[in-house]
């Protein structure tokens, strides 16, 4: 629940912002600048952002290690998806982690968040990487959770529902990870 | 080679529920329409391993030999299943033997299951009817839906789906897809309803629905085909609808 709702909506809403790099360094600039500029800010960041992000990672590193996961006995689709899903959570909030210490504390600190920022870090190919895989692990994160999502509150239950959802947040993973991978390729 | 064909067994034994796991090897030699049990049994009646040192004879659990009880269940060739109904014919060779580890191991292939039983006890899944007086016919069921409620009743609590799940080992608390498919199937009988709002409080807290993780490996694995995957969406269903209950209603009927 507060993976989706929440943080979720929040993910889609840092992409697409994220996409106006592909307009170039102004619509960039401007777009950003316009989120720094949100009235309440700092109280849609907490109770929006960090306070749900915080719950869900540490929860979720607590039942991500209390599982035994058995890949080998059982290779069909949904224990991929799930393990997959415990694998992407923790790179994702390495990422995560790394990500909100280089921009939003070093913004704390009096850096300026902008174009020229995300530029200088992506120069170095080890952080272009870092990042890329960073993304299509958090679109996949939400994707997948999002198909969890839909069991645990009884909105597919069917077998037959729960493959078209399969089908429908492929897609949703898909169609996220574009917009974040052009994002970060813009920047370089 | 021989000009007798023979089966090997590998089978990972332990003589006490706290003394470290050993692996002994048996060969006995090929009999038509074996299966795992039969070849226990041969084994037991000339306890000689491969290295032909006398041993003990294997423990294990078995009553009904028709995969209708349950208690048979060992993990074989990597999988759990029924070892009555596992063909040696049907096996790889050296065929594997190991006892369902989810579960205390009592001795050799034989497990405790009880934490399925007080599961069991835990979601009440029965039909109370029990009192001082005749409470008379309860209410008809629809045949299409008794005929539905038949393939719930199928669980024999063979342990093969908790032996799968991966959240079900022991660190956690999960009491597993068999009961709580069993509280799907109470809850849908027309007198057994009367409790259903008390069945799924208890699956609402600790060890229960939460701890699903969605890996379907339940679904499966279980040898008698019951749909726990769609049980557990459906209870989620059910669950959500009580707590908005809960929450909003005027009391907790």
């Amino acid at each position: 629940m507060l993976g989706v709702i929440p943080v979720g909506l929040f993910l889609m809403q840092h992409l697409v912002v994220n996409h106006f790099a592909t307009g170039g360094e102004e619509s960039f600039n401007n777009a950003a600048h316009f989120m720094e500029q949100l009235p309440f800010r700092y109280f849609l960041e907490i109770f929006i952002i960090f306070l749900p992000l915080l719950f869900h990672a540490i929860y979720g590193l607590y039942i991500a290690f209390t599982a035994k996961n058995n890949i080998g006995q059982y290779s069909h689709f949904r224990n991929w998806m799930f393990m997959l899903q415990r694998v992407s959570g923790v790179i994702t909030l390495v990422f995560v982690a790394w990500h909100v210490w280089e921009t939003r504390i070093a913004a704390a600190f009096g850096a300026d968040v902008n174009f020229q920022m995300m530029e200088t870090i992506l120069s170095s190919p080890f952080m272009l990487w870092f990042y890329l895989i960073g993304v299509i692990s958090t679109t996949f994160h939400f994707a997948n959770g999002l198909w969890s999502f839909f069991v645990s509150w009884g909105i597919t239950v069917t077998p037959r529902s729960q493959v078209i959802s399969t089908y429908v947040t492929i897609g949703v993973f898909i169609a996220l990870s574009i917009v974040g991978v052009r994002a970060i390729l813009a920047f370089v | 080679m021989s000009d007798k064909k023979t089966v090997r067994f590998i089978i990972s034994r332990q003589d006490t529920p706290d003394s470290a796991p050993y692996q002994e090897e048996f060969e006995l030699d090929y009999r038509p329409n074996m299966n795992v049990i039969s070849a226990l049994m041969e084994i037991r009646r000339n306890p000689v391993n491969t290295k032909g040192e006398a041993t003990t004879p294997i423990a294990w659990d078995m009553n009904c030999l028709e995969e209708v009880c349950g208690a048979c269940s060992m993990v074989i060739n990597g999988r759990p299943r029924q070892s009555c109904s596992a063909l040696v014919d049907q096996l790889e060779q050296p065929i594997r033997l190991e006892p369902m580890r989810t579960f205390p191991v009592v001795r050799d292939l034989q497990v405790d299951r009880s934490r399925m039983f007080d599961s069991l006890k835990r979601v009440k899944a029965w039909v109370p009817i029990d009192g001082t007086y005749d409470l008379g016919p309860g209410p008809r069921m629809p045949e299409k839906k008794r005929q539905w409620a038949y393939e719930l009743s199928k669980c024999m609590t063979c342990g093969v789906c908790l032996e799968a799940c991966p959240n079900v080992n022991d660190k956690s608390d999960f009491i597993g897809p068999q009961s709580l498919s069993q509280v799907r199937l109470f809850n849908a009988h027309p007198t057994g309803a009367l409790n259903k709002g008390e069945r799924l409080e208890t699956i609402m807290g600790d060890g229960g629905l939460a701890n699903c993780g969605n890996s379907q490996n339940c679904v499966q694995s279980c040898p008698k085909g019951i749909p726990l995957t769609t049980s557990i969406a459906a209870l989620n269903r059910d669950t959500t609808l009580q707590a908005f209950k809960n929450f909003f209603g005027s009391d907790q009927v």
